[in-house]
């Protein structure tokens, strides 16, 4: 069975970007608009990988990380964040608040094909 | 220059250093192709595309693009590395410098990606990518190296893993894998969330370092150890060694690239103005010191003694700051010396040494020019063509060689080639020619030498477009000069010519010695004063016309600073004499006394004052009056110049 991939984005176009690109590649990908969608989401289904934005209405990337991490369905579960260069300290933020990887925007198809392969196989 | 946002010029920044970095590495792969390099350059390349898709500079990210591919097919063994690639992509780089300077993505940058040259670099790219199909395929050598990897114990639960990192790991080459289960606990209190194990992997691969650490590329928490061990290339992993070899790999010593973590990115400007506040403060610290000399209060003294430590701590704290190693213009020179022998068809070595030598950024950023100039007259007069060296009896091959040093407070940075040297009877009737002097004067060969540096001067017969516009040396001299440094030159006929710049450490704050003249008071900078004798206790006279001191059992020249200042004499019958060495000759200074030590803010004398001879700036001391600092070369030159003419006279 295809694996399931969740990506968290407030971005119509970052979830269709990554949705195009992983169902392409043999995943299954489900979408949320937001960290408290998302958690609904990771909830319900089986996930082999969430990709989360970090800035996002309603409950952000970070708070997301944090409450997917003391949900039992959310621990163990490779969680990448999108971050962007230029902010450090968000990223370090992310990583300590739970998250397994990282993806700097603006990223490609083949490095988000990549990051995918590495965390959920 | 275009105004930028913080980001941009950040980026532009780092984009610099990148491309400083990737011209070093060029150079090493034309030197050794080894599979790490190519890796650095396809990387520098790489980042510059996707940071320029990034920032604004789409234009010049395309331009890179074409060159970023060649080199990824030569990472993948498709393409072989030939002197032609590595031309094309260095003269790439050198436009990439260019566009940088574009400021992003503009009509500027549009003429200058469709400009001749541009086009014609990318046919010749074109034309490199023809003839490179795999002459010598890069064969890798494989490298045993040992990786310890201890993941964080939270590691399960955030979703890492390890096993699979180590799968990835295993997939790059031959490996032996050893677990260390030693902190698993017992049944009872083991927690399946949590990540006790350790992995020693013993892998044997022709992949660069950065493959293997882009496998632990997330796993930045963890404690992660890869080193290489040496003299075990090629050779298959030796399981017998795996007992004894991970403690060894524990107390591996921190990877150097940890350290650069730690580091910290400053305008220059910024520098300056603490340095500016620090002088001041300087000044205020030697007014309180005044003040509390004539308050005698203990109290207050103990405290301006705290503070003047401080203050000296804080001085050399903030020039430390300020000192760069030299190795960041040598950098520079290898592909000046690289560039001007292919077109001069000259072999020629370029040796550095004493690179670490640290000087301040001003005085660095100053002198990488006049540098440039010397080495270009190195390679363009100095040293010959290879059947020229080899008709007499040299190797064909040139040496250049630069070297840097401390010596005393200051910087000796020499320019040597093993050329024909300088050829003293051109230099004569040139001279001549020019008027410098007339075909009467008897002039030693040094004296002779030192002429390369007069305005105007230049003794190629024709004018190449590498040197002999005759602008070069007496730029070099009034740079250095203006940076209170000098110029020396030795040569030898048919052996080789060396150019030794000597500079001050720093420009700002020096130690001096207070001396006073007259009614006034100067600065004599102590890094060149060797000692302070009594002027009374030796045989002297003006009106008998000596001009020279015993000082044990050397004579040195001496000059009476109130007849160099033009002071009127005091009534002092007790005046000593500072002896010090600049240019590396000895010479006495007479001054009515001794007042002490001083840290010196130099301030430069400005325009008005420029034309003033003697003087290398001026300091304000802590009663608030102005000192004049003592030009010690200059004066040094004159005490020596005299002494000439008297012997010459006689």
């Amino acid at each position: 069975m295809a694996k399931t991939i969740l990506t968290i984005d407030d971005s119509k176009a970052i979830r269709d970007m990554v949705g195009l690109t992983l169902r392409g590649a043999g995943y299954r990908v489900i979408e949320a608009a937001n960290g408290a969608e998302g958690i609904t989401q990771l909830q319900a289904e089986t996930v082999a990988l969430v990709i989360v934005d970090l800035n996002m209405p309603v409950m952000n990337g970070i708070d997301f990380i944090r409450n997917a991490r003391r949900d039992p369905k959310g621990i163990g579960v490779p969680i990448v964040m999108l971050t962007t260069e230029t902010k450090a300290e968000l990223k370090a933020e992310g990583k300590a608040a739970g998250a397994t990887g990282w993806l700097n925007k603006p990223f490609d198809a083949d490095m988000l094909l990549a990051v995918t392969k590495k965390l959920a196989g | 220059m275009v105004d930028l946002s913080p980001a941009v010029t950040a980026y532009v920044q780092e984009s610099r250093d990148i491309l400083e970095g990737l011209e070093e590495a060029l150079l090493d792969l034309e030197k050794r192709p080894d599979p790490e390099t190519v890796d650095a350059v396809f990387r520098s390349l790489h980042t510059l595309k996707g940071g320029g898709a990034m920032f604004g500079f789409r234009l010049m990210a395309g331009f890179i693009h074409h060159f970023e591919d060649a080199f990824d097919r030569v990472r993948s063994g498709d393409l072989a590395i030939s002197p032609k690639l590595i031309n094309v992509v260095l003269k790439a780089r050198d436009q990439m410098m260019a566009m940088l300077d574009c400021g992003g993505d503009g009509p500027e940058t549009a003429a200058l990606v469709t400009s001749a040259p541009l086009v014609a670099l990318l046919t010749e790219l074109d034309a490199a990518l023809d003839n490179g199909v795999p002459l010598t395929p890069l064969v890798a050598a494989t490298r045993l190296w040992h990786i310890s990897f201890r993941p964080a114990a939270t590691a399960l639960q955030n979703g890492m893993r390890p096993d699979r990192l180590i799968e990835e790991l295993v997939a790059l080459g031959q490996a032996v894998v050893t677990i260390n289960a030693e902190d698993v606990p017992p049944l009872d209190s083991f927690d399946p969330s949590v990540s006790y194990l350790a992995w020693q992997v013993a892998l044997t691969t022709a992949q660069p370092r950065s493959a293997l650490e882009a496998v632990f590329i997330f796993a930045d928490d963890a404690d992660l150890d890869i080193h290489e061990v040496e003299g075990e290339a090629s050779g298959s992993p030796q399981p017998d060694q795996r007992e004894d070899k991970p403690t060894e790999t524990a107390a591996a010593p921190p990877q150097k690239h940890d350290t650069a973590g730690d580091s910290v990115r400053v305008s220059s400007a910024k520098l300056d103005e603490i340095l500016d506040q620090l002088g001041e403060l300087v000044i205020a610290q030697a007014r309180l010191r005044q003040i509390s000399n004539s308050i005698d209060e203990p109290a207050l003294e103990g405290l301006v003694e705290e503070v003047e430590r401080l203050v000296t701590g804080l001085r050399d704290a903030t020039l430390s700051v300020r000192m760069l190693p030299i190795e960041m213009v040598f950098g520079k020179f290898r592909r000046v010396v690289r560039d001007l022998s292919a077109e001069l068809g000259k072999e020629i070595e370029l040796e550095t040494q004493g690179g670490d030598t640290e000087i301040d950024k001003n005085v660095l950023d100053r002198l990488s020019e006049p540098l440039v100039h010397m080495i270009r007259n190195s390679i363009d007069h100095g040293i010959e063509l290879p059947q020229e060296r080899s008709a007499s009896g040299k190797p064909a091959k040139g040496r250049l060689r630069l070297s840097a040093r401390q010596e005393a407070g200051e910087i000796l940075i020499s320019i040597e080639d093993d050329g024909k040297g300088l050829d003293a009877e051109a230099i004569r009737k040139k001279a001549v020619d020019r008027g410098l002097i007339s075909t009467e004067d008897e002039i030693s060969t040094a004296e002779l030498h030192k002429l390369i540096f007069a305005p105007g001067f230049s003794t190629a017969a024709t004018v190449s477009s590498v040197s002999g516009r005759g602008v070069g040396m007496d730029a070099v001299l009034t740079t250095v000069s203006a940076l209170r440094g000098s110029v020396d030159v030795k040569s030898y006929p048919g052996q080789g010519t060396r150019v030794t710049l000597r500079l001050p450490l720093t420009l700002a704050i020096i130690d001096g010695l207070l001396v006073r003249v007259g009614a006034a008071s100067y600065v004599i900078p102590l890094a060149s004063v060797e000692e302070c004798v009594e002027f009374d206790s030796i045989e002297h006279g003006r009106e008998s016309g000596r001009t020279m001191l015993q000082i044990r059992e050397h004579l040195v020249p001496f000059i009476d600073l109130i007849d160099a200042f033009d002071d009127l004499p005091g009534h002092e019958q007790r005046r000593r004499v500072v002896i010090v060495k600049a240019e590396g000759v000895r010479v006495g200074l007479v001054v009515d006394d001794i007042l002490g030590q001083n840290q010196t803010v130099i301030k430069s004398l400005g325009p008005y004052h420029g034309g003033l001879e003697g003087f290398a700036g001026a300091t304000i001391l802590g009663n608030g009056s102005v000192a004049l600092i003592a030009d010690v070369g200059l004066l040094a030159r004159r005490a020596w110049a005299a002494q000439e003419h008297l012997r010459n006279a006689a």
